[in-house]
């Protein structure tokens, strides 16, 4: 049995339990490395290169956590998942598609990396094809791969389930893997929110300085474009005269326009990261796509290594202050 | 209709071309001045990468001078570039400009869609079919004459004698090259460039550095962006080879065409090509310079540029295994000419005394 590390960022939030139930399947040890915290951030600034954004950095700073406790990391090289976009050709950012080769250049004693090419768009069964090639490696049967690959599947329709019904990825994998209980929810909401970004921005408390539980004490009912369902989001695809080029992007564009039709969305918060290269188009189309739909109030924050949580307080309240000011005046 | 593009080097010479040849008005695009940069930065999005930027101010100034269409190139990503045209057209529209911005997708993505825009260029401007290939023809031999003249230019200038010969004469040979009118005339003025070039004043004693340049393909082909570096290091006394030239890729006689396919060469250091943009290239190509004998590289890229980036996170194993120095340096609206000089003269004084070094270490090796 070898141990399999996973870092808790990046594409973590939304694909964890197919990968954690198909290793498992295969009688692996999956690790997941805790939940960043300042040590992580120090290490993922020290080894990355200094011109990364930070969720990058982080990623540094996760694998560096786990690489003296497991035997292989598992960073997938993630080129498509669909075949979507005008053109058919909708990738990841190119930092993902260079990570393996940014992780395993920059950082010294690391164990194995898994870096299969995970490239959906080939075909219907180029899924399996990736986990065989990942059992392959760790020296299992086809069938049994098979089997993994399939309960896997399950828990990750499953995992789509629970997130439809309003529950953040952390929520849904304790319900999955460890027997937790549904939060209870806000009874009366002051005000409904949608928080739109990537996962690894949105989810990662620690790096957003923890915008979620702050939106949750002021008794604000938070939606993320991940509780929408594909086909809601992709129709939103016509509106735009291009779609993006990056999977995540196409996400939170799709998803932030489709909150901006809904009559009860209060405002939208879009959580950026400092010098993100797709969200410095993201961003600005939001903005101007939020002042064509009726001046839906936007708040953008980009979070950085130095971002404090009393800075992102002190805007979140205000913009919070300004949603009841003018849900109060009209 | 007032046509205007984006400028990009000196291919705007031939781009005003052929505007005006397929009975359009052109409003050439000015160089991109400071001027330029401020409308750009206080109008384009922060994160934007310098080239948008560039891009947008170009864009509001033509529209001051009244241009009604922007012709410009698409893309299919994960660069961002394939996206520039939707938001400046958001930002155009947001600023009420009535400029209409409209992009060339590559073909192989959407061929129909690239022949519709090309014949609605060509109507609009009442031009039969043969004219108009005629046109887009004479424009081709243009470029390719104006990238000849440009490369010539860069190989001399570390030998001149005369500091600003060899840039004044580059500057007649375009002169002479933008009054040429058919294939004739271009290649005549090609041919009266050259010589011009060739019969500058030259100290052939000389044994300059030899330098590569790589990156990104605005801040490579645009000097008014990347601070004239290559007419900079010319005039240090260092040769340079740049990378990417607008018909590079007809090219035989560049180091970059040389080896075939550049991606086959950066494999063993990044397992996925293309990454976006020249991100890939600009790792082959530092290997390609390496083995060439180059003495050193450097990488130009635009802040935050994504995939410069990845390939700067690898350049330094390139630079271990090959023995190749490489200054990276990342432009953005605050660097400084002064501070791209000074980063430019460290670099050469430590290529310099690397030389003088390894031809040292030669000798020893020979008396033993």
């Amino acid at each position: 049995m070898s141990k399999i590390g996973i870092p808790r960022t990046l594409a973590y939030f939304i694909y964890f339990p197919f990968w954690k139930t198909f290793f498992e399947e295969l009688n692996q040890e999956v690790i997941v490395s805790s939940p960043t915290t300042r040590d992580i951030l120090d290490d993922g600034v020290r080894e990355a290169v200094n011109d990364a954004c930070i969720p990058i950095k982080l990623y540094h700073g996760h694998v560096a956590e786990l690489a003296s406790k497991v035997d292989y990391i598992f960073c997938p090289r993630l080129v498509s998942v669909r075949k979507h976009g005008d053109f058919g050709t909708e990738t990841f950012c190119p930092k993902f598609l260079g990570l393996p080769d940014m992780v395993r250049l920059a950082m010294d004693n690391l164990p194995e990396i898994i870096d299969v090419r995970v490239d959906l768009k080939q075909g219907k069964d180029e899924l399996l094809n990736v986990c065989y090639q990942v059992g392959d490696l760790l020296g299992k049967p086809e069938v049994e791969i098979k089997g993994a690959y399939q309960r896997a599947l399950l828990i990750q329709k499953r995992f789509k389930k629970l997130l439809s019904q309003n529950m953040m990825p952390e929520e849904a994998i304790d319900i999955l893997f460890a027997n937790g209980e549904r939060k209870s929810l806000l009874s009366r909401p002051d005000l409904q929110i949608a928080v739109i970004g990537y996962p690894y921005a949105i989810y990662d408390d620690y790096i957003n300085g923890r915008i979620l539980s702050l939106l949750e004490k002021e008794n604000v009912k938070v939606y993320t474009q991940d509780m929408l369902s594909d086909k809601m989001m992709n129709r939103q695809a016509r509106n735009l005269p291009k779609s993006m080029f990056w999977y995540f992007s196409n996400r939170a564009v799709y998803g932030a326009l489709h909150f901006m039709q809904q009559k009860n969305i209060d405002g939208i918060i879009h959580i950026t990261a400092f010098a993100c290269g797709p969200d410095s188009i993201v961003d600005r189309l939001l903005e101007i796509e939020s002042r064509r739909h009726g001046q839906i109030p936007y708040l953008s924050i980009a979070v950085d290594e130095h971002t404090g949580d009393a800075g992102v307080r002190t805007r979140v309240e205000a913009f919070l202050d300004m949603l009841r000011f003018r849900r109060d005046k009209s | 209709m007032k046509i205007s593009f984006p400028h990009m080097g000196y291919s705007y010479l031939a781009l005003k071309w052929l505007v005006e040849n397929t009975g359009h008005e052109c409003i050439v695009p000015p160089e991109p001045s400071s001027r330029t940069l401020d409308l750009g930065v206080r109008h384009a999005p922060e994160f934007a990468c310098i080239p948008f930027k560039i891009l947008m101010g170009t864009y509001l100034e033509v529209a001051e001078k009244g241009a009604e269409v922007i012709l410009t190139s698409g893309g299919m990503g994960p660069c961002r570039a394939g996206l520039y045209w939707v938001m400046h057209q958001y930002i155009l529209d947001e600023l009420n400009t009535g400029v209409k911005v409209v992009a060339f997708e590559p073909p192989l993505c959407d061929l129909k869609d690239f022949i519709k825009k090309l014949r609605w260029v060509r109507k609009t401007g009442g031009l039969s079919v043969k004219e108009f290939v005629q046109a887009i023809r004479i424009t081709w031999e243009k470029i390719k004459a104006i990238d000849e003249v440009e490369m010539l230019s860069h190989e001399i200038r570390p030998y001149e004698t005369n500091r600003g010969e060899t840039t004044r004469r580059l500057w007649q040979a375009l002169e002479m090259l933008d009054a040429a009118n058919n294939e004739a005339e271009i290649k005549d003025a090609m041919q009266e460039g050259l010589k011009l070039l060739q019969e500058v004043s030259q100290d052939h004693s000389r044994n300059p550095l030899k330098i590569g340049i790589i990156g990104e393909i605005y801040v490579v082909l645009e000097p008014a962006a990347n601070h004239y570096i290559q007419i900079m290091l010319g005039e240090m006394g260092v040769q340079t080879d740049r990378s990417i030239y607008l018909t590079s890729y007809t090219r035989k006689n560049t180091i970059v065409n040389l080896e075939g396919d550049i991606f086959e060469v950066a494999k063993p250091y990044l397992g996925e090509a293309p990454i976006g943009g020249h991100g890939a290239n600009s790792i082959g190509e530092t290997i390609l310079y390496a083995r060439h004998g180059f003495d050193g590289v450097v990488q130009l890229a635009p802040f935050a540029c994504i995939p410069e980036i990845v390939a700067k996170s690898i350049i330094p194993t390139v630079t271990k295994d090959y023995g190749i120095p490489v200054l990276t340096l990342f432009i953005d609206e605050q660097t400084g000419k002064a501070g791209v000089q000074t980063r430019l003269e460290a670099f050469v004084d430590l290529l310099e005394k690397r030389r003088e070094v390894k031809a040292k270490r030669g000798i020893e090796r020979l008396v033993i």
